[in-house]
């Protein structure tokens, strides 16, 4: 099954594959990751809030991301983030932006979503009696966000948040629709290239396999860990 | 915006000059909703085993359920269908490889057997919290009455699980319907390629998504509907359900 399996290919793609598409993947996973949380946090605060309008602009924001499939929204922003671009800038036509910052934005966009729903959980399971007892000693809003809610809902959703970054690390592979080199796109371009369909496929697999669980696993632990403490 | 909006592109004949852009947008779904529903049924069925021996009181059964979730979890969708389509045929004996390849609608079967799989792990997770989420005192008595174990999981564990998790099993089901998009990468024309191809024939970007968006809404409302009436006729008088809705997607 494996006579004429090609690891030299391999070998020889390694400084593309590393240097050009992993660090894509990574710096899409890791800014997506922290933009998303920011905007997330702001959103899940939107939808807890009591102004109703905003509420529900949230809510509606949050759901129709979530029932769309990552591939088309992929896609929308694609085409729209140009047009978004002429609309700040006041530009006569739609702006170029490059490939990273359009996947930059998507993946930002579509996972403040699912960020907004897990700090909205995260929120909601500090006991009400904190917001109170802020309120009471005089602190504004923000004050009592800043400094009692937030810190705590964050800590008790960093496992979730970073399980929800790794599958984000997997999805980012789906840039491959918009012909965007991230680590999986490099893979398949070389693979293309030398005919190499079965070596290539198979090595990204495994280099995805090993770098989630690995990234699970210490996940895991740091859920044990933290419960310890608390 | 510089961008002619022409929401009638809709009722035009697409270039294969048979159907216009509506139909083919809802031939989109058709294949969408078959993908959906057959690779739920794989889903369900390998999902619900994997689940059943990783709470048995086999060692080796629970670790080979273990390792096959997390190697179905742990490699992207994208990549998982790649592997199906592309490298299994070339791992098989020729004969069975090129049938493989030549068999028509190939990319939907691979699409269907892939995305079956991918969530029958995410499936086997669930059941096995449903199942663990259950008094070990069901499992004893079971027994104590003289049930197999097999016996004691059909009539005493699994009926009792799976009406704990259906919540999360029907965020499942709405994953499943979203990601047999990525099935696009391998020639699937369902909903998402659909309005692909649309934009690129007719240049309507826009209107190709937002009809594509707007039914993938009215796939979700129905599924939701669905399930909560499933909930409902299903539910144990006594029970309220517990189930805590998945974060994945």
């Amino acid at each position: 099954m494996f006579a004429n399996f090609d690891w030299d290919v391999i070998i020889r793609s390694l400084p593309y594959l590393f240097l050009d598409g992993m660090r894509f993947t990574i710096m899409l996973t890791l800014m997506a990751t922290g933009a998303g949380i920011v905007i997330g946090t702001l959103l899940a605060m939107a939808r807890l809030s009591n102004i109703p309008g905003l509420s529900h602009v949230a809510g509606a924001y949050v759901n129709l991301i979530r029932s769309m499939p990552l591939v088309l929204v992929i896609f929308w922003f694609y085409f729209l983030v140009p047009y978004i671009g002429q609309w700040i800038t006041g530009a006569s036509r739609p702006i170029q932006v490059g490939a990273f910052f359009s996947a930059l934005v998507t993946f930002t966009l579509f996972e403040a979503a699912y960020f907004c729903e897990i700090m909205r959980a995260g929120i909601q399971s500090i006991p009400r009696g904190q917001v109170q007892a802020a309120q009471a000693l005089g602190m504004t809003y923000w004050t009592a966000m800043g400094e009692i809610i937030l810190p705590q809902a964050f800590r008790n959703m960093v496992p979730v948040l970073l399980t929800q970054t790794i599958i984000l690390f997997q999805d980012t592979s789906l840039v491959y629709v918009i012909s965007v080199t991230d680590f999986f796109g490099a893979a398949s371009k070389v693979a293309q290239r030398d005919g190499r369909l079965v070596e290539m496929y198979l090595f990204a697999a495994a280099v995805y396999f090993v770098i989630s669980l690995a990234a699970s696993y210490w996940v895991r632990r740091l859920q044990t860990r933290i419960a310890i403490i608390r | 915006m510089s961008y002619n909006w022409n929401w009638g592109v809709f009722f035009q004949l697409s270039p294969d000059g048979t159907y216009t852009y509506l139909q083919l947008l809802l031939f989109g779904a058709g294949w969408t909703i078959a993908t959906a529903l057959l690779a739920w049924a794989i889903a369900l069925s390998v999902g619900a085993i994997v689940g059943v021996i990783r709470t048995s009181p086999v060692p080796w059964l629970v670790r080979l359920g273990n390792a096959y979730v997390e190697l179905f979890r742990n490699i992207p969708l994208l990549v998982q269908m790649f592997l199906w389509y592309f490298v299994l045929p070339e791992l098989m004996p020729q004969a069975v490889g090129d049938w493989l390849k030549q068999s028509s609608n190939a990319s939907f079967y691979n699409a269907v057997i892939c995305l079956g799989l991918y969530t029958s792990a995410r499936v086997a997770e669930q059941v096995k919290a449903g199942i663990l989420s259950l008094r070990s005192g069901q499992r004893m008595a079971g027994l104590a009455m003289g049930l197999t174990l097999p016996q004691t999981y059909r009539y005493v564990l699994l009926p009792m699980a799976f009406r704990i998790i259906l919540p999360p099993l029907s965020s499942e089901f709405l994953n499943i319907i979203k990601n047999s998009s990525v099935a696009l990468t391998i020639g699937l024309i369902e909903l998402t390629a659909a309005a692909r191809s649309m934009s690129e024939f007719s240049f309507q970007v826009f209107e190709a998504f937002t009809g594509a968006t707007l039914i993938y809404i009215i796939i979700n409302i129905i599924v939701v509907a669905g399930m909560r009436w499933l909930e409902r006729r299903v539910a144990v008088p006594g029970f309220i359900s517990m189930g805590t809705p998945a974060a994945a997607h």
